[in-house]
């Protein structure tokens, strides 16, 4: 789950972590009460929206009038930001970040994430922080530098002094990094991140360290132990059919193809995938009913599946281990009858039950093409829409 | 012989009295498996499915010498229940339960590797050594006693390369779904090196998917431990960048862990690829000449 940069600002807050002054609007008429709370005569406006890139697709810009931040908001509020992290659609700008202009000296970057080669939370920083650090990754990683955090001990500062040292700061500055760090690690570790990037992290003209972007997404995982997390997730920021479907525990991605796809397990989801564009098709979909799939989070499934207009046929490739075939016959019928299916529709059942659930679908009388294999049911269902 | 578990491996289960442990566990024991016992706090000694139920796994230990675990509890207990089971001596835990917070697994491995604990999963279907003993929420039925062994971090494509290598006669010596979590307890390397050593084992299938990069040091752990002929079927080609696929396992970031990647990694390594989830068996067939 991602949270707005406003967002995991006020949790920086709570750490004592130091970001700039800053107060959103969700419409123009909130302006001149934000400014003047604000200092100075310069501001940044910022568009909060749940992807990267926002500097460069022109959500991000310094003002220096009430009204250039009246033609900002009026710019973006309402609309769709577009950057390269996101989709053609972009994200739905709802609210902007107005803060205080720091004046900067010099760019760092610092992100942490949990590494799934050393298993550790790793912490990475750089001193070319900036909108290129993807580059400097690339192509000078030598400029990267990293520490891991101890399972058991958790971090200590000598880790904060490499890194420090490694980004030639000053003596005090040093210090900050320290706390900046312990400080970090403990956040990351209390609200359960699985991503954590400050870029950049600056020193500003006072030679102080300060945050001013910050990126948090929280290990989904452990949700059920966060709730003042939960409470805040923008929805508005995630696919509707996407987040539909998460609320049915259905894990779908939406893609441009005409093949809808229902199947279990993500690896067999993805292959299912693999194999419909081998022979020649496009899936509409990526979704996976899980492993404890009843008839009813099927049906459900299937009206999600069909609710994407491009669709022309669907293949449910269902391998039973722990779901049983035969419930997940019970549900497609069940949807079928209750939704109506005017397209082609491929089933391949095997494993737990397979037997049960092909005959139950085959006295269903409804209009099913049973497949045995997965390369017959692509070849099916591929032939079906050309 | 086959890796990890056989027909005289004694098997409890955490989670014993829960709806799908019980399942599970029924279809483990009609598979063969030897169950000796369970574990639910605060039903300690009643009877379930014919087997004593223990408070704590220190008790059941003590009570029944098992030596494997496999574990059912849901995720907010998943890191104490693995924990509990590697405390109390057991040498093999087999956790099926979803949804354990990743923080909690970083911690739950140190401590496992520490206590000389082998933690296979979570977020997997389990083991089987077909023929003789199951741990796991696979369907027994598909499997074939043979000479593969195979290895994947999704539950389901195991399934598939397990029917496409039964069909063809092959059977498998044992399988081990290692999870598709982003910290699991086993990795391909590790299975790996079991494979190489057990000498039931003649070809080795593994299957991979995108993200991490788990694919890429198997195979260079491949090219100078392994002798076995291996082949590897690596799902989500066509997996939107960047886009999430539901699994931990299965997110790109910044060109590393794609499926093209893992699939170079795998052939420079000597590995028989195949493009089709469909041709997992196909490809043991050419490789091996059976």
């Amino acid at each position: 789950m991602n949270l707005h940069e406003y967002q995991a600002k006020e949790i920086f807050r709570e750490y004592g972590i130091p970001v700039s002054k800053g107060m959103t609007v969700v419409n123009s008429g909130e302006i001149t009460k934000v400014i003047n709370s604000l200092k100075g005569k310069k501001w940044v406006v910022k568009a909060q929206v749940h992807a990267g890139g926002r500097g460069k697709a022109g959500g991000v810009e310094l003002v220096n009038s009430v009204s250039e931040v009246e033609e900002f908001t009026e710019k973006w509020l309402g609309k769709n930001l577009v950057t390269y992290q996101t989709d053609e659609k972009g994200q739905p700008v709802n609210t902007i970040l107005i803060e205080e202009f720091t004046d900067i000296d010099k760019e760092l970057y610092l992100g942490a994430v949990i590494d799934r080669e050393s298993q550790r939370l790793v912490f990475m920083t750089s001193s070319e922080g900036g909108v290129n650090i993807e580059e400097v990754a690339s192509t000078t990683p030598e400029k990267i530098f990293q520490v891991a955090v101890d399972p058991l001990n958790g971090p200590s500062s000598n880790e904060a002094d490499y890194l420090s040292t490694k980004l030639n700061l000053t003596d005090s500055q040093k210090l900050e990094f320290q706390t900046l760090y312990l400080s970090l690690t403990k956040m990351f570790i209390e609200k359960d991140l699985s991503l954590l990037e400050i870029n950049p992290l600056v020193i500003n003209a006072e030679g102080n360290l300060i945050c001013l972007d910050a990126k948090i997404n929280v290990d989904s995982n452990a949700l059920y132990r966060q709730e003042s997390l939960v409470a805040i997730n923008d929805i508005s920021q995630e696919d509707e059919r996407e987040s539909h479907a998460s609320k049915w525990n259905l894990s779908y991605v939406s893609l441009d193809g005409n093949i809808g796809c229902m199947v279990n397990g993500a690896g067999l989801a993805m292959g299912t995938m693999d194999i419909i564009k081998l022979q020649g098709g496009e899936p509409a979909n990526f979704l996976d009913v899980g492993g404890a799939a009843d008839s009813k989070r099927v049906a459900e499934a299937f009206k999600i599946i069909l609710s994407d207009k491009a669709v022309e046929a669907v293949l449910i490739n269902i391998f039973g281990g722990i779901v049983r075939c035969d419930v997940i016959a019970d549900g497609i019928i069940k949807a079928v009858e209750e939704i109506g299916v005017n397209v082609p529709v491929v089933v391949r059942l095997e494993g737990n039950n397979a037997e049960l659930g092909s005959q139950k679908l085959s006295q269903s009388g409804l209009n099913i093409i049973s497949a045995s294999g997965l390369e017959e049911a692509a070849k099916l269902v591929v032939g079906s829409v050309s | 012989m086959s890796i990890l578990i056989d027909k005289n491996t004694k098997v409890i289960c955490q989670g014993f009295t829960g709806s799908q442990a019980t399942q599970h566990c029924e279809q483990c024991i009609d598979y063969g498996t030897i169950f000796v016992g369970g574990v639910t706090p605060g039903k300690g000694g009643q009877n379930h499915l014919g087997l004593p139920v223990f408070n704590t796994v220190k008790e059941a230990v003590s009570s029944t010498r098992a030596s494997a675990s496999l574990i059912f509890v849901p995720a907010k207990f998943g890191k104490q229940s693995i924990l509990e089971a590697a405390e109390a001596g057991i040498d093999l835990i087999v956790c099926i339960t979803e949804g354990i917070p990743t923080l909690d697994m970083i911690e739950v491995k140190v401590r496992c590797d520490q206590l000389g604990s082998r933690l296979i999963g979570p977020n997997c279907p389990g083991v089987i050594t077909p023929g003789e003993s199951k741990m796991g929420i696979m369907p027994g039925d598909i499997h074939l006693p043979g000479k593969v062994g195979v290895i994947s971090r999704s539950g389901t494509l195991t399934y598939e390369a397990v029917k496409q290598t039964t069909d063809l006669g092959f059977g498998q010596s044992s399988c081990v779904g290692i999870g598709g979590d982003p910290v699991p307890g086993s990795s391909f390397i590790d299975m790996l090196s079991l494979f190489e050593s057990d000498p039931l084992t003649e070809a080795i299938v593994m299957v991979g998917e995108i993200g991490g990069t788990a694919e890429e040091a198997a195979a260079e752990f491949i090219q100078s431990n392994v002798s076995k002929p291996v082949v590897s079927y690596i799902a989500g080609v066509t997996a939107p960048s960047g886009k999430r696929m539901g699994h931990a396992g299965a997110i790109i970031a910044g060109g590393k862990g794609t499926a093209e990647e893992k699939f170079k990694a795998l052939q420079r390594a000597g590995v028989h690829t195949v493009r089709s989830p469909a041709e997992i068996g196909k490809g043991v067939e050419e490789i091996t000449g059976w």
